[in-house]
């Protein structure tokens, strides 16, 4: 019986922390300020990314706050965690849009956690802008209408996926290729099939892995016999990396072209930098910028969190100033209006590139294909999709 | 013909990989009864360990080996003592749902304490590889599947041959009879999870050494994965985990290999269903008559 | 036993008396959409806790491929309401995912159910991830990896109420039929209901299907109700999810796995602000739960209404129980 109210009192007290936490966090907002959410997987299979964008989020307001806020009123955050569930995340927008009442919501990192999102911020007539989130129905609905609330920083996937195959045909003279990727990730069939349909070679092979997998030698040693130009690796740089490193050891010498999922300098730890020649990726953003907006954001990463920023967090912070942008332009941090004014977006300049949206919500970028040699950036080109 | 000996060499490291770990899991459930599900964690924190005692204290990969699987054989004691022991008289699925917890536990703590992102693990064995006529093998292929069996070999010497050995197949026969006997179960018990959790930790660095990558998350696939073939060699039974963690390795390797590598896993388990409901208790299960 | 004696009024009064808190709630402003997500998310768990319970607290089988079950009815729900955008479909979808889910579970039951213990617990396993896999290479069916979004808002809470309260009530009555005495004596002594010629696999099957069937309509709500489902929802997490809630609530008592899911959302809920250090409490909160209450909430007792009754009046339960004799 005593342990039973042990266990009773332990869970009482868990609950009353949690009422405590969440009433101080009510009590902090006030009329001057401008309340924004940020939603991120910050625990679970993919708090690889939403932590690296979360910190990014959280980087951009404290800049922002820090010379005076949005039209001298400070940000304040609300900072959720979706535990890469996606009914979470649905849950998690819904109380960000009605109980916080924020302007924007930032957040999450992956397609199916911000298409869950995306029902309740419409219901609650709140914008939310997508760092990342890849897959081409995230910003229309089923009927191929635009989805009225739902942004996004980065590519979709149609977009890369030509991109890529262009780029392999006239800059890499492929007249095959091989796909090895992900198929239980959204991502990575998104772009293995816009890959497939604009690569006017042969695709002669299409080879699968899943997300927690280490070993590849089996699908390796398969592609190793097959004859081809160029190999596709549409994934993220944990496994990439890890691919790179034993297809060199086992002596593929092709080529390796990827999406910006390997933007990450973990892609060269984990391939070891002799073993990453010959490997093109589309970009955002390059460290090696010297445009003094993106040093300036390393620099500030770096000291926060002592770890270089990866694409991630770039597409994150520019988030950020996206809707800094749209709430100033709209002169109003009501929701819709916010809304109204990202709609209209142009000329938006960040650390990823100067864009503006089009008519789906989707930023109107150029795509630059990095390519490594070594373990070094050695060579940038421009690609229009087109 | 050379490809398939290739494969097989690719099997037979991704399968000591999941022997390693099904060892672990092997003896706590032969003990206990109890599906560890935090065996999969303490392997992530093995590798943790290996990669701060590398990169910090700058030791070799024996000395990380060692520190390691000191490490987690204590971490793993600590587990059993706070979590596990309170519940021995319960549910087996109420300690099950604990594990679940410590599982849980292990991993955020992680994410909270050190990040999510992935590491490189700092290479302390220079990888080489050995071309033997058209096929090859890497150094660390043949160290983890040496590895693999010195610890197997080691482990049913313990089992067979010592006295806590002989203490700790009496207390999984059974527990009370061996209590009267003078075995003090409790302390066998910590010990089967000592030894168990030591495996898991070099499982850890081994695969941070193999793969050159660790993430807090890294634990649950692998872990897993190892129960599956703790069960398909039959638990509870020592050659039962390696010989189960080398075939779901090699069936692994020669679907991805041969086969359609996007149903890989739902062959897996396709087989698994199939050999459990031909040998109910796994490969070298003893099919013990039921009581009554 | 009459169907309106003492007891079941006052269940009823009482379901009647939660609906109406609510319905109150909500129109007063009390419950606003956050709240009703989280309400929600409940009843569907609430409905998966039931269903597996079924399976595990009445006839000892430990399944642990929950999810599934709910996959199948997600999807048929999913792919019938984007054809049918109406209630029409709904239903369809209902009753499709429901007989799909206990087609596949009488097929996989039949063997696998002789398995014991934990050998069914790994089978069960497999069996989830196989239909995961198998819904994941659908092609444009499934729509594979990225899943189907743009699913009808077709869902309310009224919906996931009514349901649960159907699933609830149908599964207390089987607790107490011969059938479901039947199957509680399989997990009390297999061998001994054996010898009574009890056809031991008849029952755990039948479990087992109904289990199926329950998570099936968990799905066919939640897939309505959230309007986009992909493979990765129904991972083997999920079915540990809903494995701790059933055992949080107690083994066999399906009262205990209503108040765990209901406690267990809104602790979810309260731990929301700590971000990610809310895993982290909610393991904690776990493991000593599990620590200093091993049986769960209610252990196999349910929350007793009638026992509460015959406190009050003795004499006419003296009176019943003679005549009974």
């Amino acid at each position: 019986m005593k342990k039973w109210v042990a266990g009773v009192t332990a869970m009482t007290a868990l609950v009353l922390a949690g009422c405590e936490a969440g009433d101080v966090e009510n009590q902090t907002g006030d009329e001057g300020s401008v309340k924004l959410g940020s939603m991120f997987e910050l625990t679970g299979a993919v708090s690889a990314y939403g932590n690296a964008e979360a910190n990014a989020v959280s980087l951009a307001i404290d800049e922002i706050n820090e010379e005076g806020g949005i039209d001298g009123k400070t940000i304040e955050l609300f900072e959720y965690d979706t535990k890469s569930e996606d009914t979470e995340a649905a849950s998690v927008a819904t109380k960000l849009a009605t109980q916080d009442g924020v302007s924007a919501i930032i957040g999450p990192a992956t397609s199916g956690a911000t298409k869950s999102a995306i029902p309740s911020v419409n219901r609650a007539e709140v914008p939310l802008v997508s760092p990342s989130a890849t897959d081409d129905t995230v910003t229309i609905d089923g009927n191929g209408d635009v989805q009225p609330f739902a942004y996004r920083i980065g590519f979709q996937d149609s977009f890369q996926g030509v991109s890529l195959a262009k780029f392999a045909e006239t800059e890499l003279d492929a007249q095959t290729a091989i796909i090895l990727g992900d198929n239980s990730s959204d991502y990575a069939t998104g772009l293995s099939a816009t890959f497939k349909e604009n690569f006017s070679g042969e695709v002669v092979g299409e080879e699968n892995f899943t997300a927690d997998e280490s070993d590849f030698s089996a699908v390796l040693t398969r592609i190793k016999n097959e004859d081809f130009d160029v190999l596709f690796v549409p994934g993220y740089y944990e496994q990439a990396g890890l691919i790179i490193k034993q297809a060199r050891e086992m002596g593929i010498e092709q080529p390796i072209l990827g999406p910006d999922g390997f933007g990450n300098d973990t892609l060269i730890d984990l391939a070891g930098a002799g073993n990453v020649s010959d490997v093109y990726y589309t970009s955002h953003f390059s460290v090696n910028s010297e445009d003094p907006k993106v040093q300036g954001f390393i620099e500030s990463y770096e000291e926060t969190y002592g770890s270089e920023p990866d694409m991630f967090s770039a597409l994150a912070y520019d988030a950020v100033f996206v809707v800094k942008q749209a709430i100033e332009e709209a002169g109003d941090n009501a929701p819709t209006a916010v809304n109204d004014a990202l709609a209209e977006l142009s000329d938006f300049e960040g650390i990823t590139g100067a864009f503006s949206f089009d008519e789906n919500h989707n930023p109107i970028k150029s795509v630059t294909i990095v390519e490594l040699q070594d373990g070094e950036e050695v060579n940038t080109t421009e690609v229009s999709p087109k | 013909m050379e490809n398939l000996i290739q494969q097989l060499i690719n099997g037979l490291s991704l399968g000591s990989i999941y022997a390693l770990l099904a060892l672990g899991y092997t003896m706590v459930y032969g003990i206990i009864k109890l599906i560890n599900f935090a065996h999969g964690e303490i392997y992530m924190i093995g590798a943790f360990v290996g990669y701060y005692v590398i990169n910090y204290l700058g030791v070799g990969l024996i000395p990380a080996l060692l520190l390691s699987m000191s490490f987690t054989a204590v971490l793993g004691v600590i587990i059993e003592r706070v979590a596990y022991k309170p519940l021995r008289k319960s549910s087996r699925i109420a300690a099950l749902i604990t594990a679940i917890g410590v599982s849980y536990l292990l991993q955020n703590g992680m994410i909270y304490f050190v990040g999510p992102e992935v590491r490189s693990f700092p290479q302390v064995v220079e990888n080489s590889l050995y071309t033997i006529g058209s096929f090859q093998v890497s150094k660390m292929q043949v160290l983890i599947i040496v590895t693999t069996f010195i610890l197997m070999a080691g482990l049913q010497f313990i089992i067979q041959k010592t006295k806590m050995g002989k203490a700790m197949r009496a207390v999984s026969i059974d527990s009370q009879a061996a209590e009267l006997m003078g075995i003090n179960p409790d302390l066998v018990i910590s010990f089967t999870f000592f030894l168990g959790s030591a495996l898991a930790g070099a499982a850890g660095v081994l695969v941070g050494m193999y793969y050159n990558s660790i993430n807090p998350m890294m634990g649950y696939a692998p872990g897993l994965k190892a129960f599956i073939a703790a069960v398909l060699g039959g638990i509870g039974i020592v050659p039962g985990a390696v010989l189960g963690g080398f075939a779901i390795g090699l069936i692994e390797v020669l679907i991805s290999g041969y086969g359609n590598s996007m149903v890989r896993d739902a062959v897996v388990y396709g087989i698994l269903i199939v050999i459990l409901l031909v040998r109910p208790s796994g490969i070298l299960g003893k099919h013990a008559k039921e009581k009554v | 036993m009459r169907i309106l004696n003492k007891t079941n009024g006052i269940w009823m009064i009482l379901i009647v008396l939660s609906f109406g808190l609510l319905q109150g709630a909500i129109l007063l402003g009390l419950i606003d959409a956050f709240y009703e997500i989280t309400l929600v998310t409940i009843l569907i768990n609430m409905i998966l806790a039931i269903g597996l319970n079924v399976i595990i607290g009445f006839s000892g089988q430990f399944s642990l491929g929950h999810a599934g079950f709910m996959a199948i009815g997600a999807y048929a729900t999913g792919i019938l309401t984007k054809q049918f955008p109406n209630y029409g479909g709904m239903a369809a979808g209902i009753v499709v995912g429901g007989i799909i889910a206990g087609i596949v579970a009488l097929i996989v039951g039949i063997p696998t159910l002789r398995l014991k213990g934990d050998y069914l617990a790994i089978a069960t396993l497999g069996v989830a991830e196989i239909i995961r896999i198998i819904i994941l290479n659908m092609g444009d069916l499934t729509n594979g990896a990225a899943g189907l979004s743009g699913i009808p808002y077709l869902s309310t809470w009224y919906i996931g109420f009514f349901l649960a309260v159907v699933v609830l009530i149908f599964a207390a009555n089987y607790k107490y039929s011969s059938v479901g005495r039947a199957t509680i004596s399989v997990r009390e002594d297999e061998i001994a209901a054996e010898s009574l010629g009890i056809h031991t696999t008849r029952y755990k099957t039948i479990a087992f299907v109904m289990g199926a069937v329950t998570a099936a309509i968990a799905g066919s709500i939640h897939a309505t109700y959230f309007s986009v489902i992909s493979p990765d929802q129904f991972n083997f997490m999920k079915s540990i999810d809903i494995l701790i809630i059933v055992v949080f609530g107690g083994i066999g008592s399906l009262t205990g796995s209503v108040i765990a899911a209901t406690v267990l959302g809104v602790l979810n809920v309260f731990l929301q602000p700590f971000g990610s250090f809310r895993m982290i409490l909610y393991a904690i909160a776990l493991i000593s739960i599990m620590i200093f209450k091993p049986s769960g909430l209610m252990g196999t007792k349910e929350l007793n209404i009638s026992s509460f009754i015959r406190k009050k009046d003795k004499s006419e339960n003296k009176k019943r129980e003679e005549k009974v004799r």
